[in-house]
């Protein structure tokens, strides 16, 4: 079946044939050309998709092998959802170690791009708490991979976007937590480097921070936002049942981008003023302070046929004031503006993914409507400035960076090609190989 | 706890039905073909909450089999509140017509297989227990793109139907499930359109229609308007459109 693909920025939309996997313990469908497993199609631009090839479809492999709920350890196949596995485990007392702002990626795509939430300080990434999976290869072969193996799978396979071969199943310590409540704190903050100074008070004393940035101010209040800090908390376990599927949706894609020049400006001013006290307590419930954005399905609907583009760059400590001032004064001057400009600091814990892209310093994701050549315009001149400060662009997010970038930002990428199956590559290795 | 007999349990649908009562805690007995799924799945109900009571390889196409699966059920389980039939192909219209070996062996394991499985299973079901197949909508009425396939599920309903009004007094219901079009691997090379449903969706209609022992369930509940049109088009107008 060949199917138009799509990655959830909606750019590009490539054609590949899509084969589903149902069964683990059979071998791999035959296919013709590339072939690239794909999970639920989060991530943002071309490292999921395939074009003129195959991507194994792997959503259904969702079955679980073990669950221990005296020490946390869960096992199952990679097409499971962070969602799947909130459902089942935190009921019993249980939560994911690392999530991103979506709860719909699947363990195997969690693995493939090495994941990171806003615990990274404390906890690094996905892989950290990756006990062991197995790889299945196109010559058959099946491969349990632990970190420190010397044939280096792992480590390949832990950021590899999917390259390596088909992971079929992982075992994955999850994380003790009293319930499902969050005690969070809000502060509101007036510049760049008042929020250096809040990630770094609160870097021993809360395990969660993040930071909101209005992307449009510009001159003293550049890098003005909130900072978001939080803990996870005991609370009332039956209190306030939330919903756990969504029923807002965007029911169909508008004929424009709903994020334009008209809409930014008034929503980052107003995102910014909805606090009025500079600091804000509150017992959240997780779903809303973790996956915000997953409350409203199809999100992505909202930027138009056209899709978008995100940019999620990390620059070292040594640049990151000046670095992040740069990049938000180049968008500032665009005019373009993002919808969410994210900003956290990593801690020091190395990732252990060849191309992993979490690292010591401070990461910006932003994202733009494809208004096309002059929002590639801004992102090349981003990615000049992440390029001068030595920092890197994030691969999951990315559908457009130069090869020169990824490898000179990834300089791994030699090691790690060895370790692709030579049947397998995706529209992103090939791009960033040219 | 309900005690739940599951023959065809490797399909899409079955496997999401499953998943319902394995979050109820149920006690489960799962028949299929597929030995090594069979146990894939029955870890992963007990990871889900189920009490997975056995598992039992049969190809539904040898009758003779029949009745040891069906007292090894009835021993794992002890007695058995819910039995749900699920097992089916889509076998090629055309491969049937023109091979008899092939239209006799897809005829019995959507039609014949079931019903036999339904006499042998309702001797033994106790009220309140409630026997659930998986019939179509494709059983309502011909037509040509799969009238071998509609021919063995309108066999099923229509013995359904008889079984139902039989067992009435004794209190086993009888449900006649008739999923519309669903995305399963059955069904995989397929276009899908507006109205296709997911397995999990389909499920829950399942468990829904069980609990509340409804008769017939068309799941999505739409089905039922679309097949009340398709089974009043006149006979001279019917056979002149393609469907």
């Amino acid at each position: 079946m060949t199917l138009a693909g799509q990655s959830w920025g909606r750019y590009p939309i490539t054609r590949q044939k899509i084969v589903p996997l149902i069964d683990r313990q059979r071998e791999l469908p035959a296919f013709n050309g590339w072939a690239l497993p794909y999970g639920n199609g989060r991530s943002y631009g071309d490292s999921c998709l395939n074009p003129d090839g195959t991507l194994l479809h792997a959503r259904g492999l969702d079955r679980y092998l073990a669950f221990d709920p005296a020490s946390g350890l869960l096992c199952c196949e990679a097409g499971v959802t962070f969602s799947e596995i909130l459902d089942l485990a935190l009921a019993q007392g249980w939560f994911l170690p690392v999530t991103p702002g979506t709860r719909y990626v699947t363990v195997g795509g969690a693995i493939a791009n090495d994941v990171h939430g806003k615990n990274h300080h404390r906890l690094g990434t996905f892989g950290h708490h990756v006990i062991r999976f197995e790889l299945l290869r196109s010559d058959g072969s099946r491969i349990i991979c632990v970190p420190g193996d010397a044939n280096g799978l792992f480590e390949a396979t832990v950021g590899g976007l999917g390259l390596t071969g088909v992971i079929t199943w992982a075992e994955v310590q999850l994380r003790r937590v009293p319930g499902p409540w969050m005690e969070t704190e809000s502060i509101r903050f007036n510049a760049l480097d008042e929020f250096f100074a809040l990630s770094a008070e609160s870097s021993t004393s809360h395990e969660y921070t993040v930071a909101w940035i209005d992307c449009l101010a510009s001159g003293k209040s550049l890098g003005r936002g909130h900072f978001l800090r939080a803990d996870h908390a005991p609370g009332e376990p039956g209190a306030k049942p939330v919903a756990s599927s969504s029923s807002l949706r965007m029911p169909l894609t508008p004929p424009w981008s709903l994020v334009n020049r008209l809409t930014l400006r008034p929503f980052n001013w107003l995102y910014y003023h909805r606090q009025r006290v500079p600091r804000r307590r509150a017992m959240t419930h997780y779903a809303p302070y973790f996956y915000p954005l997953d409350g409203i399905g199809d999100w992505n609907r909202m930027y138009g046929p056209r899709g978008f583009l995100q940019h999620q760059c990390v620059l070292p400590p040594s640049h990151a004031r000046d670095g992040i001032a740069a990049l938000l004064h180049e968008i500032a001057r665009s005019g373009m503006g993002s919808f969410l400009a994210v900003l956290k600091e990593f801690g020091d814990l190395p990732s252990r993914g060849m191309l992993s892209f979490p690292r010591p310093g401070t990461t910006l994701a932003l994202d733009f409507p494809n208004t096309g050549p002059n929002v590639f315009a801004l992102l090349d001149r981003l990615d000049a400035v992440v390029d001068e400060a030595g920092g890197a662009v994030y691969p999951a997010k990315d559908a457009r960076m130069s090869g020169a970038h990824f490898r000179k930002a990834f300089p791994r990428w030699q090691e790690f090609q060895p370790h692709i199956d030579p049947r397998f590559s995706s529209g992103f290795w090939r791009r960033v190989m040219e | 706890m309900q005690r739940v007999l599951i023959i065809g349990a490797t399909s899409a649908i079955a496997e999401a039905t499953a998943r319902a009562y394995a979050s109820r805690g149920a006690a489960l007995f799962l028949v299929g073909r597929d030995t090594p799924r069979l146990s894939t799945m029955a870890a992963d109900l007990s990871v889900r909450g189920a009490s997975v009571a056995g598992t039992h390889t049969l190809d539904v196409n040898n009758y003779n089999e029949h009745a040891a699966m069906i007292s090894a059920a009835w021993t794992a389980l002890g007695d058995i509140d819910i039995v749900l039939i699920a097992h089916g192909t889509l076998p090629d219209q055309n491969a049937c017509a023109t091979s008899v070996e092939t239209a006799l062996r897809e005829f019995s394991t959507n039609g014949t297989s079931t019903i036999m499985l339904a006499i042998a299973i309702a001797s033994r079901l106790k009220a309140p227990a409630t026997l659930a197949v998986i019939s179509s909508v494709a059983g309502d009425r011909g037509r040509a793109s799969n009238y071998l396939y509609g021919s063995a599920k309108g066999a099923v309903t229509v013995f359904l139907s008889g079984l139902r009004q039989s067992l009435y007094a004794s209190g086993v219901n009888v449900l006649t499930i008739k999923p519309g079009f669903v995305d399963t691997p059955m069904t995989q090379s397929f276009k899908k359109g507006a109205l296709w449903a997911k397995p999990e969706q389909i499920a829950r209609g399942i468990v829904t229609a069980i609990d509340k022992r409804r008769a017939v369930a068309y799941l999505p509940w739409f089905w039922w308007g679309i097949m009340q049109v398709i089974k009043n088009i006149p006979e001279f107008v019917f056979r002149r459109i393609k469907l």
